[in-house]
């Protein structure tokens, strides 16, 4: 019986916990939107935010078979997305790599210690062309290389 | 005729635990071999873009199909009713086991990205010879067990013959499946052979008995065990049959591939101007594991003394190794002929320029782990006979089961 | 995988179609599917690939120059593989034969003639791959319009499928990836190979890396399109001019055909 008493105590105290932890990250999230980005303009991400936050990698996991073997580029999930909107700089306007553990995506993953291992192929700042053809002939033609060098994406897994 | 006793390995604890301590040893510098190739990626290694398997994979391939040749000894007693085979055969089914779980993991540790073996597990492509292997492998380990289990409890024994006779047929699949895996690719000259996977049935029958023979007589001689002169002479008989059957089928592969004016190149090479693989071949391939085995093993005096038998199977599993060798690595090495009749004069990708061939040479994490697996093998062996009852009390020449000729009925009725 | 990609073909729901040809501006194309593509051609790709085009690449090997590395160099620009930076630990020999390089030059010279040739080799994009035949997990496929590529979520690093290349084609990326493009990702311990640029094939653009560099060389060597639309330039050069495949011994059908050698 005590120890039934003990189990339920520590599970509501974790549920507070993680209820209060949910409630301090979203004021956090919010200096992780780049100013001027589409996040910038919306009320939440490509999802409503309860969403998006506990399924983002189910979008994205759906997203990356119809990009890699369907062609298709157009879908609302993109990882290059949330690096695009949820990067951040440091005072030298140098991109901070968002899988570092203050970054966006880095911070949460470690938090909740989940590996995070997207960073490992992806680059993990607005590196080069950006995915817009527009924009990328734009920067060919003025002979423009990678737009940003990244300093280190991702930890060697 | 006596009721054969199987009792566990009772040798004095200080020995047990330094055999285990020293195989320990040596499976946990291959976790740190695992680790620092995982850790750095695969450029310490000495694999490349042109030779992409290499040591381990001689290794782990020698090993898998080790392990199909271990369960032959069990296979012999119970499908083709030879009853002296019977006492051998719960050992037998041990050692295929343990032989694969080995060559297995170093076959997984080699991955690029080994975290994602759950990517192989889920998603399969079944015009894939490696999609097939996986099941074949996974389904050997669990009929070999059930196949212990019908040697070892009476409840299991009419059962015995049954799944021995799938065990066996599934063991033929596996090692037909490993073959294939080489001889299904047509890029290469060397591997582009259907012989590949009857051959590599044939020398897992030689390098798995000679494997099996190492541990039994090891194992029986460090408990003072009695083995006698009957089941030895069986033993490297049968050993000899299958080493002259590997070179058998060394000869026939390599007399299809002499009679084609296209593999000329590839045979000149091979045989003449290989360098490390020209001398493996010869020296390794057909000497260390051919020849000297055959002459100790068919020799009128050599062939009744325990240490020069012994001999024979190590030189069995050396030349067992230098002939995967050749034939894993050696195979990549020599150029892919993508313009016959022309000869490359500068690439940008080592295409085998005037004839070079691929450049590889081994490292030391590599050969860590490659024995790693031999010690995961091994160590899976010392603790299943020390545990459980595998090995039978005696193999003297009056406690076997004697010859089927001579066999009356009622031996058949009770399963070993 | 792949197999639902031309299931896909069959099954595109003719209004949705409808829908883009009107967004597009070209309600006419709609019957047209192949038209429908070059259309729409602009904006990135929204439908999935379908088997109406076959990329394919035609190299002129009497315009390919000895001596000139243009593809090269503008492929690995393309894709990152600039970025490759030996480990400090390793000879310059060995790291030579582990870095990624997804088109090279080869200079060969006939036994009988004695003439020389030079000519890029890359995948060569076969209607019959080996390596997506061997890959266990599937990873190794081979797109609706033709590309063979590397789902770099499913491998596993085996590199059975180099085993089974014939053109030696793919690489096995041997050393931690810093600073990739976000067009083109790429990471330890998988194995990749030239795409035909597939993020420029998505987002519409005309040609690939190689072959605008040995253009802006002006040697027009390589030719890039839809080996399925007889009216490509493509397709008007293969009808034209003498060609082959490498190793058409093995049937492969494949997507990149020499002339000259």
């Amino acid at each position: 019986m005590a120890t039934a008493v003990l189990r339920a105590s520590l599970v509501a105290v974790g549920l507070v916990w993680t209820l209060a932890v949910q409630t301090v990250q979203a004021e956090d999230v919010k200096r992780y939107v780049v100013e001027g980005s589409r996040a910038a303009g919306l009320e939440s991400c490509v999802e409503p935010t309860e969403r998006i936050r506990r399924q983002h990698m189910e979008f994205i996991k759906h997203q990356r078979i119809a990009t890699v073997h369907e062609g298709i580029r157009t879908e609302k999930y993109s990882l290059s997305g949330c690096v695009d909107c949820h990067i951040s700089y440091d005072q030298e306007r140098v991109p901070r790599p968002i899988n570092d553990p203050d970054q966006f995506c880095g911070a949460c993953h470690a938090f909740a210690a989940i590996d995070l291992n997207c960073f490992d192929c992806h680059a993990a700042v607005p590196n080069g062309a950006r995915l817009d053809a527009t924009a990328i002939a734009a920067h060919r033609a003025a002979g423009v290389g990678p737009l940003v060098q990244s300093r280190r994406d991702g930890e060697d897994h | 005729m006596k009721r054969i006793v199987y009792r566990e390995w009772r040798i004095p604890p200080a020995r047990y635990w330094s055999i285990l301590g020293i195989l320990a040893a040596v499976a946990g510098t291959a976790v740190l071999a695992f680790g620092y190739m995982e850790h750095t990626g695969h450029w310490v290694t000495g694999m490349n873009n042109s030779v992409v398997w290499g040591t381990p994979h001689v290794f782990a391939v020698f090993l898998i199909i080790a392990a199909s040749g271990a369960l032959n000894i069990a296979s012999i007693g119970t499908v083709f009713h030879k009853p002296i085979y019977k006492p051998l055969g719960r050992l037998s089914g041990l050692l295929a086991v343990a032989l694969l779980m080995g060559g297995l993991l170093v076959l997984v540790m080699d991955l690029g990205r080994p975290e994602r073996l759950i990517v192989a597990m889920t998603n399969y492509n079944f015009s894939s010879i490696f999609a097939w292997n996986i099941f074949l492998y996974t389904g050997f380990m669990v009929i070999v067990i059930a196949y212990l289990w019908t040697m070892a409890d009476r409840q299991g024994g009419p059962f015995n013959r049954p799944v021995g006779i799938l065990a066996f047929l599934w063991r033929l699949a596996l090692t037909t499946g490993t073959g294939a895996i080489f001889g299904f690719l047509v890029a290469r000259q060397a591997y582009d052979a259907a012989i590949l996977a009857p051959m590599f049935v044939i020398m897992s029958f030689a390098y798995g008995l000679a494997i099996f023979m190492l541990v039994l007589l090891f194992a029986f001689n460090d408990e003072g065990r009695p083995i006698g002169p009957k089941v030895l002479r069986r033993l490297k008989n049968l050993l000899g049959v299958f080493v002259a059957g590997v070179l058998y089928f060394t000869l026939v592969y390599h007399l299809t591939n002499l009679y084609g004016a296209k593999n000329d190149g590839l045979e000149h090479w091979l045989m003449l101007s290989g360098g490390i693989y020209t001398f493996l071949f010869w020296v390794g391939w057909v000497l260390i594991g051919g020849l000297l085995p055959l002459g100790i093993l068919y020799h009128p005096e050599l062939s009744k003394e325990r240490n020069w038998i012994v001999a024979a199977c190590s030189l069995v599993i050396l030349g067992g190794l230098a002939t995967l060798y050749v034939i894993i690595i050696g195979s990549q090495a020599y150029p892919i002929q993508m313009f016959p009749g022309q000869t490359i004069l500068e690439s940008g990708f080592f295409d085998g320029v005037n004839g070079q061939p691929g450049p590889y040479s081994p490292t030391i994490p590599e050969v860590l782990l490659g024995l790693g697996g031999v010690a995961i093998a091994l160590i899976i062996t010392v603790v299943g006979v020390r545990v459980l009852q595998f090995l039978p009390e005696s193999l003297a020449d009056d406690v076997v089961p004697v010859d089927e000729e001579t066999l009356s009925e009622e031996a058949f009725a009770k399963p070993a | 995988m792949k197999d639902e990609n031309e299931a896909i073909d069959e099954a595109v729901d003719p209004s949705r179609r409808a829908f883009m040809g009107v967004a597009a501006g070209v309600t006419a194309a709609v019957v047209a599917p192949g038209v429908l593509l070059h259309a729409v051609a602009a904006a990135p790709r929204s439908e999935p690939v379908t088997a109406d085009v076959r990329w394919g690449l035609l190299i002129d090997t009497a315009k390919c120059v000895d001596g000139c590395s243009a593809c090269v160099a503008a492929c690995d620009r393309e894709n990152g593989l600039d970025m490759q930076s030996k480990p400090e630990s390793q000879s310059p020999l060995k790291w030579d034969s582990q870095k990624a390089v997804w088109i090279r030059k080869v200079k060969l010279q006939d036994n009988q003639t004695g003439r020389v040739t030079t000519l890029p080799m890359m995948c060569q994009h076969c209607e019959h791959p080996p390596c997506v035949d061997v890959c266990p997990t599937g990873a190794s496929f081979k797109r609706a319009d033709g590309i063979v590529m590397v789902d770099r979520h499913l491998c596993i690093g085996c590199r059975y499928c180099m085993m089974a290349c014939p053109y030696k084609a793919r690489n096995f990326i041997h050393e931690a990836v810093h600073g990739q493009l976000t067009a083109v990702p790429r990471g330890k311990g998988c194995v990749e190979s030239c795409n035909l640029c597939v993020h420029r094939r998505d987002f519409g653009e005309e040609s690939t890396a190689c072959v605008d560099a040995c253009a802006a060389e002006g040697h027009h060597a390589i030719v890039f399109g839809d080996l399925k639309d007889p009216a490509s330039p493509i397709s008007q050069l293969l009808k034209d001019m003498p060609s082959r495949q490498i190793r058409e011994d093995l049937s492969l059908n494949t997507g990149v055909r020499y002339s000259g050698v």
